[in-house]
C-alpha cells in the first residue's frame, strides 16, 4: 500500500451544470510512468488543474503518499510535492534560462535565505546563491541546456522550451511530476530524445510521472499504465496495449 | 578562490553600475558643497533629484519588476512627509543634533508609509490590473484630502516645518544622496536574489509562478510595503527641504510623473529610472525657472514635447543604430562575452502592465463585450 504515490477517490468537478470530470479513480505507484489520454475536451488538463490546486474539486478527494491535499492552495501543493508543466508553455520569458530553473529551486529548505539577508548581502546570501546556481546547472545538464543557460528563455527553440519547463518543474524537487503534452510540437527526433530524458528522470530521481499526451506511439512506448478519459469519465484503464485496443476507446477516438 | 585575479575577472560592471553612479554623485556633491560651489538653486535642484530617484526606483520595483500598476505612490510619499515632519517639529526641541532628528523621522515616516502600504495592499492586491490602479489612485487622493482637513497638520495652509538645517550648509543634500545610495544598493541586492527572481517570475507569468510554489500574495505585499517605505522616506526628505508641506503637491499628477520616470527609464531597469528621474526633474526645474510671467503657460507644452521626443528616441526603429552606438554598456565592455548574464529588464510592451495601461488610457470597454477576467484561474484548457 505504501508505494502508492497518488490516489484519487471519486475525484470530480463541475462548472455550473457541466460535469467536466466525474468519478476519477487513479492509483499511481512509485516510479510509474502513468499516461492520461483522451480526445480533445475530455477533461485531462482539468484533472491536472485539480491536482495542482488551480481548481478545487467539487466531489471526491486525492492523496499524495496518504496525505490529503484536496482543495489546498497551489503553492502548498507544490511544497508537498506535485509539480507540473503546462500545455501552452508558461516560462518566465524575460528571464534567462538558468534563472527560470532557479525560480523552481526557490522553496528548497537548503537554499533558505530571508529577504533581509539578501537585501544587505549577509554571508548567508552568497552561500545559498552559489549552491542554487550549482544545482540549477546540474539540472540543466540533464536536459543538455547548460550551454544555453544565459540566453533569454523566450529565445529558445520550441523543443528546448518544453525541456526547460520540465527542468523547472523538476527543480522544485517533486514526488510526482505532471507533464501536460510534453511532446506537443516536437519532431520525431526530439520526441525520441524526450522519451529518453523522461526515463532518465524516473531512474535517477525515483520520480513518478503522470503525463497527458496525444502521440500514441509516445504513450505506448513509454507508459506503464494508462487511463483513457472521454467526456470527463473513465473509459478504460490498464496497460497501454489493453487500454488503447479497447473497443470503447477506439469508438471514442474514431467515432462510430 | 578569493584571490584578486579571479575577483577582477568575475567583476561585472553592469552589475554594479547603479551604485557606482550614486556613489560618484555623492562624492561630487560632497566635494562641491565643501568648495562652496553650489548656489541655493543648485542645492534645491539636487535635493529634488535625490528624492525623485528614490521615488522612481521604488516605484520601478512595483511597476517594472512586480508588474502591478500602482498610481498611489505620491500618496505614500504624502504620508511620510506629513508624519515625518510633524514628528520632526516635536523632536527638534528635544534632540540637539539635526542629523539625528532627520534619521529618526525618516525611519518613522517610512515605517508609517509602509504600514499604510500594508493596509492598502492587503485588500487591493487581490485586484487585477486596472482595478488595482484605480484603487491605489483613490488611496492617494483620500490620503491627501485627509491631511488637508486635519487641523493638526496645518489644514489647507500646509504643515509648517521648522527648518532644522541652515540653508547655508548642504547637510541635508549630503544625507539625501547617502539615502539614494542606500536605496539603490538595497533595491539592487533584493532584485538580484532569489526573492528578486520570484518577484520577476510573478510579473512574467503569475500562473507558472504559483505552480512553482511561489507565495504570490506574500511577494506582492512585500514589494508594495517595501516601495511604500522608500516613498515615505522620500517624503520626509521632501518635507525637510520644502516648507510648508502642501497637500496639493501629492496629487494624481505627481503619481503620474513618477510613473513617467519609470516608463521612460524602462520597466525593470534601475539605471534607466535614475537617469529618467534626473532628466525629468532637471527639465521641470529649468522650465519653471526660465519660463516666468506670460511664458509660464508654455511650460507644460514644452515639457510634453520633450517627453514625446525622448519616448520616440527610445522606441522608434529609426533611432536604433544611433542607440546601439551610444549604448554605454557596450562602450565600457568592449568584448561581448556570451558569459554575460542579462538583466531582467523587460521591453515595455512585453510586460502585462502595458496592456493594462492601454486599457486604462483608452476607455473603450463597452458593457456588452465585458467579460470578467478569469485568466488567473484557468491554467490552460484542453
Amino acid at each position: 500500500m505504501s508505494d502508492i504515490v497518488l490516489e484519487t477517490k471519486d475525484l470530480g468537478i463541475s462548472f455550473g451544470g457541466l460535469h467536466a470530470v466525474q468519478n476519477l479513480n487513479l492509483k499511481i505507484r512509485k516510479r510509474q510512468l502513468y499516461g492520461l489520454v483522451g480526445p480533445n475536451g475530455a477533461g485531462k488538463t482539468t484533472v491536472f488543474n485539480m491536482l495542482t490546486g488551480v481548481y478545487a474539486p467539487t466531489t471526491g478527494s486525492f492523496y499524495l503518499e496518504g496525505e490529503e491535499l484536496t482543495g489546498k492552495k497551489q503553492e502548498i501543493i507544490n511544497h508537498k510535492g506535485i509539480a507540473r508543466t503546462f500545455q501552452n508553455i508558461r516560462l518566465f520569458n524575460n528571464m534567462s534560462v538558468i534563472r527560470n530553473v532557479m525560480v523552481g529551486l526557490h522553496n528548497q529548505p537548503e537554499f533558505k535565505c530571508n529577504p533581509f539577508t539578501s537585501m544587505f548581502r549577509l554571508p548567508g546570501y552568497y552561500k545559498s546563491e552559489k549552491k542554487m546556481r550549482e544545482r540549477a546547472k546540474e539540472i540543466l545538464r540533464i536536459f543538455n541546456l547548460e550551454d544555453e543557460r544565459n540566453n533569454l528563455s523566450c529565445n529558445l527553440p520550441y523543443g528546448k522550451q518544453r525541456k526547460l519547463e520540465i527542468a523547472r518543474a523538476l527543480a522544485t524537487n517533486p514526488k510526482l511530476l505532471l507533464l501536460d503534452e510534453p511532446a506537443a510540437g516536437m519532431n520525431p527526433h526530439e520526441t525520441e530524445d524526450l522519451m529518453n530524458i523522461i526515463r532518465y528522470i524516473r531512474d535517477n530521481f525515483d520520480m513518478t510521472i503522470l503525463l497527458i499526451e496525444h502521440d500514441m506511439k509516445f504513450v505506448s512506448g513509454l507508459c506503464d499504465e494508462v487511463t483513457v478519459l472521454n467526456f470527463g469519465t473513465m473509459l478504460a484503464q490498464g496497460t497501454p496495449a489493453e487500454a488503447l485496443n479497447d473497443p470503447e476507446v477506439i469508438k471514442a477516438y474514431i467515432g462510430g | 578562490m578569493g584571490n584578486l585575479k579571479t575577483k577582477r575577472s568575475s567583476f561585472k560592471l553592469h552589475h554594479h553600475i547603479n551604485w557606482i553612479i550614486a556613489a560618484v554623485a555623492l562624492v561630487l556633491v560632497v566635494i562641491l558643497s565643501f568648495a562652496d560651489a553650489l548656489g541655493r538653486s543648485d542645492v534645491s535642484l539636487l535635493n529634488r533629484v535625490a528624492y525623485s530617484i528614490i521615488l522612481a526606483v521604488s516605484l520601478n520595483l512595483v511597476v517594472g519588476f512586480l508588474g502591478e500598476l500602482s498610481l498611489g505612490h505620491a500618496g505614500f510619499m504624502c504620508v511620510g512627509a506629513y508624519i515625518g515632519c510633524y514628528i520632526a517639529n516635536y523632536l527638534n526641541s528635544v534632540i540637539d543634533s539635526p542629523v539625528l532628528v532627520l534619521i529618526i523621522t525618516m525611519f518613522v515616516g517610512g515605517l508609517v508609509a509602509a504600514f499604510f502600504g500594508f493596509i492598502i495592499g492587503l485588500p487591493a492586491l487581490r485586484l487585477k490590473g486596472d482595478y488595482l490602479a484605480i484603487a491605489t489612485l483613490a488611496f492617494g487622493e483620500i490620503v491627501r484630502n485627509i491631511f488637508k482637513n486635519l487641523p493638526y497638520f496645518g489644514g489647507a495652509k500646509g504643515l509648517i516645518v521648522n527648518k532644522i538645517f541652515s540653508s547655508t550648509k548642504p547637510t541635508l543634500l549630503i544625507i539625501s544622496f547617502i539615502v539614494v545610495l542606500i536605496t539603490l544598493v538595497v533595491t539592487q541586492n533584493l532584485i538580484r536574489s532569489k526573492h528578486g527572481r520570484a518577484i520577476t517570475a510573478i510579473r512574467d507569468n503569475e500562473i507558472a509562478a504559483k505552480a512553482m510554489g511561489i507565495n504570490v500574495t506574500y511577494y506582492k505585499l512585500f514589494v508594495f510595503v517595501f516601495a511604500a517605505f522608500f516613498a515615505g522616506v522620500a517624503g520626509v526628505l521632501y518635507g525637510h527641504q520644502t516648507t510648508p508641506v502642501m497637500y496639493s503637491f501629492f496629487s494624481y499628477n505627481y503619481s503620474i510623473e513618477i510613473l513617467v520616470m519609470v516608463v521612460l527609464g524602462g520597466m525593470g531597469n534601475i539605471t534607466g529610472s535614475i537617469l529618467a528621474a534626473t532628466l525629468i526633474t532637471y527639465v521641470n526645474f529649468v522650465l519653471q525657472n526660465e519660463l516666468t510671467g506670460n511664458l509660464a503657460a508654455l511650460k507644460l507644452l514644452i515639457y510634453a514635447i520633450i517627453l514625446i521626443v525622448v519616448v520616440l528616441f527610445n522606441n522608434a526603429p529609426v533611432f536604433r543604430p544611433i542607440k546601439e552606438k551610444l549604448n554605454f554598456r557596450r562602450i565600457f565592455e568592449r568584448k561581448h562575452s556570451p558569459e554575460r548574464i542579462k538583466d531582467d529588464a523587460a521591453a515595455w510592451d512585453r510586460v502585462p502592465t502595458k496592456i493594462q495601461m492601454d486599457e486604462l488610457l483608452s476607455v473603450d470597454v463597452t458593457p456588452t463585450n465585458y467579460e470578467p477576467d478569469k485568466s488567473s484561474k484557468d491554467g490552460g484548457d484542453d
